[in-house]
């Protein structure tokens, strides 16, 4: 097998991560979406590592692991804010929430 | 070659056999079933249910295939050695994770109690939640429940394990919080989920001082290991405290029981689930599964030791359950403290070496509680109007529901531990063990509470289906015997109007007299193997069988005393406080409950120690209020006060400070510096800044979309970039 199926699984993942981000209204839905884009990542990480397994170094491994536990802790500050938006909109569409327009 | 995946076919000279070999098809079948189920559930006809029992059959088919075959070679081999089977999952430096089979007696065991008992609940459910409005993603979620159970039972190593008992844990948040319209069902899956993983903390961190320990990961290795252990002997006996911390969460032990009541908010097939073979049992099965772990770390059955925190931790559970099973109203809240009781047996049973009669135990025990849980909601769904309360809606159902109240009365018989009922082999082989092993407060402990368990499953059968019919009971049991009688409850059922009444927004289910077969026919089932069970290890003097001792002893992994001989005469100061338990609870509720006017009526109410006794039970030893405002509030109060107090006192100063030397500062540079030269600059430049701000502005559209979009094409310009400059 080959480095490239991976590193394209990863551009496959990542490109529907993106898509998601774009086009979903649902801000779960979107926090979802981040979550594809990092594993993604991660998916690259570890088809690198594999590569150099030989070298015996773990860098990637441990980069991977790594951006799993920082995921973990930016999906539970994320829906920290959806939920904190849906008591006090009754609505987490995205589409409702443009205060911000300039 | 790039992940290799490589199959190592472990030391299994012996082994033999398809389903032996194939073991690992038991959990994946339904785990592939759950996303069936996610995906195309909704468009079938029966709305995924189908392929829920498909999924169960199949495992249930396998697993029956897998324990004969297991049978067959511990009969051909005096030392049957686990069968184990493991492929690579991942490494991470030396170490190899797998993930695979291991087929022992235990796990043999295990897996045909979870397969036939998911396999009746799923039965059950298609009539029980009927209608529902997450039909499919209850059976989507029932189903990778048994898948997660499973899995774990599977587990060759502790982290397929660790895979098993998550999957678990999320699981039973999606089920208790089942209909999360209403929030106290939401809070009580939240609750679940919570105490649940404070327990799991202990899981990882035993696993994490087994591995430093040994080396290893894997279950058979580990128990060999620690059978023979000789090092550090404080540190085994803190990864066993840690792993036991765990078992504490899961199974409801004291102190971390008081989520197993406030689950009984989910559906009652879920609770039924629960409480009977999955979830609940984890935790046991844990201590039972890597016995030798915490036979050597907890020093059990050393001369001299007459406690142990196993089985003091289960002897606590089983009193301090049974004594709140007396004041619940609630049917199903009874029957959630009666297993926070009964596996407190199981512990105990542990704790003092009888790992036999505790894993047969829960062997027992899962058959006549799943079918104490069915016929609870067999009387709610049929009966009693979808109340679970036994004051207010039950009552005298005994002959409107032959059935329900049969197969109810077996399995309390069992339950109870009457003599030649499955539960008595198992229960009363855990309280002789107790004896023998000379652990005499733990035997004491077992008798009172057969004597609690008695008393309190008498109140609950009388209050149910013996007595006058009461509230929605009086209803259901009426409507049949006089249509023209005045409808006795007050929800306003007119006798003349045909279409079905409507109760709390459900349509209400007259079946002529018993629930349909879909609830009755598990229910025959599971009364009936409540009844036959015990046969398996019956050790009683006309039977003497050991079936269950042969084909499990294996799995011990360490060695432990001699189970002692039955003998009929040590059986009986327990059937005497079995059958007192049913006659003192049996006057006591006559008193209390029947008609007749009785000095026994109100106590609680006019007699000051008792009320308080009373008011204690009902307030749960306020434990609840402990975890909640002294615990939780007593560690998250001062953390936010501290962090305020910083706020004000020295973050405000330091901002203070630093604003005031920057206005003073500011001061002199706008009276000198600004006013001159750079008006001039800042006019020019914010000509320019409101055309380019202006040109931008449908940018800032506050569509969060939008940025993101912007965002990833900026990254992608940038990647363009970067490509196009190294090449």
């Amino acid at each position: 097998m080959l480095v490239n199926n991976f590193l394209l699984l990863g551009a496959l993942l990542f490109c529907i991560g993106v898509y998601g981000v774009i086009v979903r209204k649902n801000a779960v839905l979107v926090l979802m979406s981040i979550e594809l884009i990092l594993n993604s990542v991660n998916i690259n990480l570890l088809a690198f590592d594999r590569l150099w397994a030989d070298s015996g170094n773990n860098d990637g491994n441990v980069f991977a692991l790594y951006i799993i536990a920082v995921a973990a802790a930016e999906v539970g500050v994320g829906l920290a804010m959806v939920l904190l938006i849906f008591r006090n909109r009754k609505t987490i569409s995205l589409d409702d929430l443009s205060e911000m327009k300039g | 070659m790039l992940f290799a995946s490589e199959t190592e076919h472990e030391a299994v000279a012996q082994a033999s056999g398809w389903f032996l070999d194939h073991a690992w098809l038991i959990p994946l079948i339904p785990a592939i079933a759950f996303f069936l189920i996610i995906m195309f559930g909704k468009k079938l006809p029966r709305g995924g249910s189908e392929i829920g029992i498909a999924s169960m059959l199949a495992s249930l088919v396998i697993s029956a295939g897998t324990a004969y075959q297991w049978i067959d070679l511990v009969g051909k081999t005096e030392h049957a050695e686990a069968v184990t089977h493991s492929t690579t999952w991942f490494e991470i430096g030396s170490l190899k994770v797998g993930i695979g089979s291991r087929i022992d007696g235990l796990a043999m065991m295990m897996l045909i109690l979870v397969a036939f008992i998911s396999t009746l609940v799923q039965i059950y459910s298609t009539e029980y939640v009927r209608g529902d409005r997450r039909y499919t993603h209850f059976f989507g979620s029932l189903t990778l429940f048994s898948a997660g159970m499973l899995t774990m039972v599977l587990a060759p190593n502790m982290v397929q394990l660790i895979l098993g008992w998550e999957i678990m844990g999320l699981c039973s948040f999606l089920l208790i919080g089942h209909w999360w319209e209403e929030r106290a069902n939401s809070e009580a899956a939240l609750k679940a989920f919570w105490t649940v993983r404070v327990g799991d903390m202990g899981l990882l961190v035993g696993t994490g001082i087994l591995l430093a320990l040994f080396g290893t990961l894997d279950i058979g290795e580990i128990n060999a290991k620690a059978a023979e252990f000789t090092g550090d002997h404080k540190l085994l006996a803190l990864g066993a405290v840690a792993l036991f911390i765990a078992c504490i969460g899961k199974s409801g032990q004291f102190p971390l029981h008081t989520w197993l009541p406030d689950a009984m908010a989910g559906p009652t097939p879920v609770s039924s689930l629960l409480h009977s073979s999955t979830m609940v049992v984890a935790g046991v099965f844990l201590v039972a599964r890597l016995y030798p772990v915490f036979h050597t770390g907890l020093d059990i059955n050393l001369a001299g030791h007459h406690f142990n925190l196993i089985a003091v931790i289960g002897g606590i559970t089983v009193l301090i359950a049974a004594g709140l099973a007396f004041v619940q109203n609630d049917i199903k809240k009874v029957l959630a403290y009666s297993t926070v009781s009964q596996l407190g047996y199981m512990m105990m049973g542990l704790g003092v070496g009888a790992w036999m009669p505790a894993v047969f135990h829960i062997f027992t025990h899962a058959f006549f509680k799943c079918c104490l849980f069915l016929c609870a909601g067999s009387v709610a769904h049929t009966g009693s109007h979808h109340s679970f309360d036994m004051k207010k809606d039950m009552g005298g159902l005994r002959k409107k529901m032959p059935i329900t109240f049969l197969t109810w009365m077996i399995s309390t018989a069992a339950l109870c531990g009457v003599p030649f009922f499955s539960g008595f082999f198992s229960k009363d082989e855990i309280i002789d063990s107790a004896k023998g092993n000379d652990y005499k407060v733990f035997f004491v402990v077992g008798l009172i509470g057969a004597f609690m368990t008695t008393a309190y499953m008498t109140r609950a059968t009388y209050l149910t289906f013996f007595g006058k019919a009461r509230g929605g009971a009086a209803h259901f049991v009426n409507e049949h015997e006089d249509h023209s009688h005045e409808p006795a409850h007050d929800e306003g059922h007119d006798s003349d109007d045909h279409h079905a009444p409507v109760v709390h927004g459900k349509p209400l289910v007259f079946a002529p007299d018993d629930s349909p077969w879909q609830i009755t026919v598990p229910l025959i089932i599971l009364g009936a193997l409540a009844l036959v069970a015990g046969y398996l290890n019956a050790a009683a003097k006309p039977f003497e069988t050991d079936y269950f001792h042969r084909w499990l002893h294996s799995s011990i992994g360490v060695e432990i005393p001699e189970a002692p001989h039955f003998e009929w005469m040590n059986a009986v100061p327990s059937i005497a406080l079995v059958a007192a338990g049913f006659i003192v609870s049996l006057l006591i509720c006559k008193a209390v409950f029947g008609e007749g006017n009785s000095p026994l009526k109100g106590l609680t109410q006019r007699n000051a120690i008792l009320g308080g006794v009373h008011k204690f039970l009902v307030n749960k030893y306020y434990l609840d209020a402990l975890y909640e405002k002294v615990i939780v509030r007593g560690i998250a109060h001062p953390i936010s006060a501290a962090a305020y107090w910083t706020n004000q006192h020295i973050l405000d100063g330091i901002v203070n400070a630093v604003g005031k030397g920057g206005k003073r500062t500011g001061e002199m540079v706008y009276k000198y510096i600004d006013q001159g030269l750079v008006d001039g600059v800042v006019n020019g430049s914010g000509t320019t800044a409101t055309h380019a701000g202006g040109a931008l502005q449908p940018v800032q559209s506050g569509k969060v979309n939008l940025y993101g979009a912007l965002l990833f094409g900026a990254a992608a310009v940038g990647a363009l970039v970067l490509v196009l400059v190294n090449s």
